[in-house]
């Protein structure tokens, strides 16, 4: 609270990004953990809420006649511009807000104040959902291959390793802890993934310390070890998913990559994923390209393409594609690592491991995924999220590049995938809003020394609860295109840029209806009329005896099925005419804004009224007419216009 | 003219036929008159391809040894390969592709011997003509009238012979406006808004020329559109500058000084040529698998498709702004008003009037704005983007429609009643055919032939109840509201469905709608049960 300087502005505008004219003036107040801005609009109650912990970066500009304007750029990439009638008002805001977005410890972050009515007993249990030694038991796992070491116990060996890892059986604790030594971090070789088909598997690792000539015997030994695991195979990938160049030249500084002549059997390969500052580089652009104002078509291709963010995407994903194919065409075992190995060497094991099993495909075996590959193996997410104000060098976009190249496969395979990209994206806001405690820290170690299982929320369990919302209707198990391992096409033409993400917040930029939501509907009274009309069977079954009333009864009892089916006919109906953006918005994060201390009531909430907020409003016909029409267009008198100066500005004129 | 002249060889064993999405098959290839027939000898199964001539649009051969390879490009843009034994079987049977696939007489092309044997010639041709049309609108009947004028087509050659027209513009004024008109196109109603009684009116450019020659009856015409309303909107589909210069060569626009009521909006549109070579620049670039990501990227940019897909998307968005919102009438036209003028005329329909939405709706449209409007199909879809011939006529302003309108049903996927399977039959269908619709350039043409009686009317076939089901949309659900499109190029997405239709990519997503419409099925069997 002492960092709040200015708890209330009035008269505020928040101009709309896409048509600069057209504005909302309302009050901004700044609370300890959002900032909310209220329409004053009569009769509506439109709110726009942000967690200061989503806050990127605010700029001041320069002051103007009408105001001083205030540009708020979030994580889950919403961007606000306010304008502030006095330039003073601006200044504090702007001071309190840069405090406030930036937390110098911990402790500051939203998980730890994040209270929703869940008692104590409940919260501890949203922290058992997951476990992840059922996920390496599903996968067949300790077996005659492969133990589980407790040589990590207390982090001993590598402080940004989980404490339980799986080695082969033959690997001892002084080949562990002597291989441990020659990596960086200590981050040995340790086994990511194990198809109990074939007993293929992905370990995974940081950059051996073997500068111009230095050797291990017990590193070589570990991935002797490793081979030998899979008892079909005579060889080995060892994949460094770093550019060649970049790999030799940490060579200088003593690193650098495993020499094929010193250990036997493996087939070394470089598959160049550029690094961390490259990509936060490329995002960066991206955005810039996203953020235009009214952009050619060319203008948009030629940014994207400058931006080489598709580029890094498709890098990505072909490394998945090499190591799913080794693991599951050729039945060879995979090594893969970068330089420390907790950020391209997650990527990789992660979209190989989506590739691979259909297990990782569902909702649940999703989120274990990610607690595997990304936040026990010490993903760094607190430096590349930039909970806590530090490096700006340490952050980037490795976590969004992960879930984009499943959202790329979820584009290609419809049927495949049991979640929707309504589930990508809350995941990825709630990596960034630090409301849950999932993301906190950068391993496994901090975590526990931070206490979040005690202290805060589990992401998971929440996600789960609310499952209907993230189902994709038309997931079929069975379907061909589920089966086994995907094998996506990588030609250029199948990458797509994610407006749903990236322009998640221009709502006249998304489709106007939603077949997903339709299709849940009806699937949902699909199976309401077929519970319905297995209790009718029943029901006449019984009257079946009493042959008198027989045939009347069954009448009347199809007559009451028909009674209660119009309700989807109305809903479909509705979605027509409702859908309005801000219902789209709106649906994705279901929570009312005048409650905020309920469950997630969370991230951002564009919504007029509490109860207008409901995805399936049947009464919304308030506002039909804007509903759809919203796209519109510049007045074609645009020169010598004499029409309000609220309307819309633009689209149709782009000249 | 006997097709057999041209066919040396008519069949030919033991060839191996290669394309998207199936395994190499090895069987018997032969040529007839109109088709190309390969039928797999393969045990069990009997897969047969049946490939219509009019379809291919270049081949190439490749002699080597003994033996040659014929790859056959088609105007659907399948890419299909045979390798065919004997060096004098395989230059005959690509001879044959070569002369039969670009036959120059509309009367030997197939669907004058297309015949059916469920259905008769004398079925209903069509699902639109201007009288229904008229007839239908009652409240049309006060202010607007239906004019023969045109009836033995001397007025204007690409009109229908009954238009419609305001009610007291009489006969001979309408020809001498016609005169005024280029191609004698003068402006005639093609929507009525019943929400407001404003309209959509195309025409030509007008032929003022340098001396900027007026027209009375012209502008009385254009007057008598706006009768009581304080003014209408012209969207000129060219440039003011490609406006202005038009005039050096007799054509021009109406100014100010003579239609005072009228605003002239001017909007860019490509066309000709400029489209043709946008197409074939996209065809390539989505036939080039190797190509890294950038290349890729600048490649579709340097094709300009998308942009044109959202320079028509925005026009017509302006023209339905100008109909709807701002409540008054508005003419477009650009040269010769058989392109771009009908183009966004169309998209503005299906953007404002919901019964252009249902699937004979949607067809109706297209039989009044494209085939009775008089749209040069057999000019503009002689080839496609494949073709080595030197470019005439072509330009694929058709496509561009469909392309825009599946963005329109992508972005109000509910909205809409057909599916995008029609769009893609319909692609395909007016580049090479069975059906008589869209041979020809007018309807005069067609009638000089004798095309409603000797061929059979491709609409009809579409809404026929077999095939309604697989171009309906499941998921229709009727609103009366205008769905406008975004147009912002975050919204607009290459057209995978077609161009990229022979990619296993393309299989998945019809999977899904397939799923889509099993779905549907089962909750309607359920709920109306």
């Amino acid at each position: 609270m002492e960092h709040i300087r200015l708890p209330k502005v009035e008269n505020v505008r928040l101009l709309d990004r896409v048509s600069p004219r057209r504005s909302r003036v309302g009050t901004l107040y700044l609370t300890a953990t959002h900032t909310i801005f209220v329409e004053n609009e009569a009769g509506v109650r439109n709110e726009t809420w942000v967690l200061h912990s989503l806050v990127c970066s605010a700029e001041k500009q320069a002051a103007t006649s009408s105001g001083c304007s205030l540009l708020i750029h979030c994580k889950n990439f919403q961007v606000l511009n306010f304008v502030v009638p006095r330039e003073r008002e601006c200044h504090d805001v702007h001071l309190s807000l840069q405090r406030l977005s930036q937390p110098e410890r911990y402790e500051e972050l939203y998980c730890f104040s994040y209270k929703p009515n869940v008692d104590e007993q409940e919260r501890r249990q949203e922290w058992d959902f997951l476990d992840l030694k059922a996920d390496y038991s599903r996968m067949g796992l300790p077996n005659s291959l492969w133990k589980l070491s407790p040589v990590n116990q207390h982090y001993k060996v590598s402080d940004t390793y989980p404490a339980d890892l799986f080695v082969p059986e033959s690997a001892t604790p002084p080949v562990i802890v002597g291989s441990s030594k020659f990596r960086s971090r200590g981050r040995f070789p340790t086994l990511s993934y194990y198809s109990k088909e074939n007993h293929a598997t992905i370990c995974r690792s940081s950059q051996p310390l073997s500068g111009f000539s230095a050797r291990c015997l017990e590193d070589e030994q570990m991935l002797e070890a490793i081979l030998r695991s899979n008892p079909r195979s005579d060889f080995m990938y060892v994949v460094d998913t770093r550019p060649k160049l970049n790999a030799i030249a940490n060579r200088a500084a003593g690193k650098g990559y495993e020499n094929e002549d010193n250990y036997s059997n493996i087939k070394f390969q470089f598959i160049g994923i550029e690094n961390i500052h490259v990509m936060r580089n490329s995002q960066q652009k991206m955005l810039e390209v996203c953020e235009l104002r009214s952009p050619s078509m060319s203008d948009f291709l030629e940014g994207l393409e400058s931006s080489g963010w598709l580029k890094h995407i498709k890098a990505v994903l072909d490394a998945g594609i090499f190591i799913a194919k080794a693991v599951a065409e050729e039945g060879v075992s995979v090594l893969v690592h970068c330089s420390d190995g907790w950020d391209r060497t997650a990527q990789v094991c992660s979209v190989a491991c989506v590739l691979l099993d259909p297990y990782y495909r569902t909702l649940r075996g999703f989120m274990v995924l990610i607690e595997k590959d990304w936040v026990s193996f010490g993903h760094k997410f607190s430096h590349r999220c930039n909970h806590l104000v530090g490096d700006p060098k340490e952050v980037s976009p490795v976590i969004d590049q992960f879930l984009e190249c499943v959202w790329q496969l979820m584009v290609q395979f419809p049927c495949a995938f049991e979640f929707n990209a309504r589930f990508l994206i809350t995941i990825h806001s709630h990596i960034y809003s630090c409301q849950y405690g999932n993301f906190i820290g950068n391993n496994q170690r901090e975590r526990i020394e931070l206490g979040l299982q005690e202290r805060t929320h589990s992401l998971w369990s929440y996600l789960w609860k609310n499952k209907t919302d993230y189902i994709n209707p038309l997931y079929r198990p069975n379907h061909s295109q589920t089966q086994g391992l995907l094998r996506p096409s990588t030609a250029p033409y199948c990458f797509r840029f994610w407006r749903g993400l990236y322009n998640r917040f221009d709502r006249g930029m998304h489709p106007r209806q939603s077949v997903e939501d339709y299709l849940n509907a009806i699937q949902e009274e699909t199976q309401q009329l077929e519970e319905q009309l297995a209790s009718h069977k029943q029901k006449i079954a019984q009257l079946a005896q009493e042959q008198e009333q027989e045939q009347e009864q069954e009448w009347d009892v199809s007559q009451k099925a028909f009674d209660k089916s119009p309700t989807a006919w109305a809903l479909g109906k509705d979605l027509g005419l409702a859908n309005t953006p801000q219902d789209y918005t709106g649906g994705f994060i279901t929570s009312s804004p005048c409650q905020p201390k309920a469950p997630d009531s969370s991230l951002i909430l564009l919504t007029q009224d509490p109860n207008q907020t409901i995805e399936f409003n049947l009464s919304n016909g308030s506002d039909q007419e804007s509903g759809i029409a919203d796209v519109s267009c510049r007045s074609p008198l645009s020169e010598d216009s004499t029409r309000d100066p609220d309307s819309d500005e633009a689209a149709y004129c782009l000249s | 003219m006997e097709f057999s002249e041209h066919i040396k060889t008519a069949n030919v064993e033991d060839v191996v036929l290669r394309q998207p999405l199936h395994p190499p098959s090895r069987g018997t290839l032969c040529i007839t008159g109109h088709h190309l027939l390969f039928s797999d000898r393969e045990d069990g199964s009997s897969r047969q391809l049946l490939l219509l001539l009019r379809n291919i649009d270049a081949i190439e051969k490749r002699m080597s040894g003994s033996s040659g390879t014929i790859t056959i490009k088609c105007k659907d843009l399948r890419v299909l390969r045979l390798e065919i034994p004997g060096m004098e079987q395989c230059l005959n049977i690509a001879h044959s592709i070569e002369t039969l696939s670009c036959l120059d007489s509309v009367s030997e092309m197939y669907p004058f011997f297309y015949r059916p044997s469920d259905v008769s010639l004398q079925d209903q041709w069509g699902p639109s003509s201007p009288e229904k049309h008229f007839s239908r609108m009652k409240e049309l009947h006060d202010r607007w009238r239906l004019s023969t004028v045109n009836r033995d087509f001397s007025v204007c050659p690409s009109y229908p012979p009954a238009v419609i027209v305001p009610k007291n513009i009489s006969d001979d004024m309408l020809e001498k406006v016609a005169k005024f008109r280029q191609g004698g196109r003068f402006p005639v109603l093609c929507y009525y808004h019943r929400k407001n009684g404003m309209v959509i009116m195309r025409s030509s450019q007008p032929l003022t020329g340098a001396n900027r020659k007026r027209c009375r009856e012209d502008e009385l015409l254009l007057q008598a559109v706006i009768d009581g309303s304080d003014k209408g909107y012209i969207i000129d589909t060219r440039s003011t500058q490609q406006a202005l210069q038009a005039r050096m060569t007799s054509g021009g626009f109406e100014s100010k000084s003579f239609y005072s009521s009228w605003k002239r909006l001017h909007r860019q549109m490509e066309r000709g040529k400029a489209l043709q070579e946008s197409l074939i620049k996209l065809v390539e670039a989505c036939g080039d698998e190797a190509n890294n990501m950038d290349r890729w990227l600048s490649k579709l940019e340097n094709s300009k498709w998308l942009s044109h897909v959202q320079t028509a998307l925005s026009t017509a968005g302006l023209l339905a702004e100008c109909v709807e919102r701002d409540g008054h009438s508005v003419l477009v036209h650009g040269a010769e008003g058989t392109d771009s003028t009908l183009l966004i005329s169309t998209l503005a329909q299906l953007i404002m009037d919901p019964c252009c939405r249902t699937l004979e709706g949607f067809l109706a449209l297209l039989e009044r704005e494209w085939v009775q409007a008089g749209h040069p199909f057999r000019q503009r879809c002689a080839h496609s983007a494949y073709s080595h011939a030197r470019l005439q006529q072509e330009s694929p302003v058709f496509l561009l429609l469909l392309d825009c309108v599946w963005q329109l049903w992508r972005q109000f996927p509910l909205a809409l009643g057909f599916s995008e399977a029609l769009l893609l039959r319909l692609a395909t269908e007016a580049y090479a055919s069975n059906y008589g619709t869209f041979l020809c350039n007018s309807q005069q043409e067609r009638w000089a032939l004798g095309v409603k009686k000797n061929t059979h009317c491709l609409f009809q076939a579409l809404l026929r109840q077999k095939e309604r089901d697989c171009y309906s949309n499941p998921l229709y659900e009727p609103t009366e509201l205008a769905i406008w499109p975004s147009v912002h190029p975050q919204s607009l997405q290459l057209w995978r469905g077609f161009f990229l239709r022979w990619t296993p990519q393309a299989r998945h997503l019809e999977e899904a709608q397939e799923e889509i419409r099993n779905m549907v099925i089962e909750w309607g069997k359920l709920a109306l049960s």
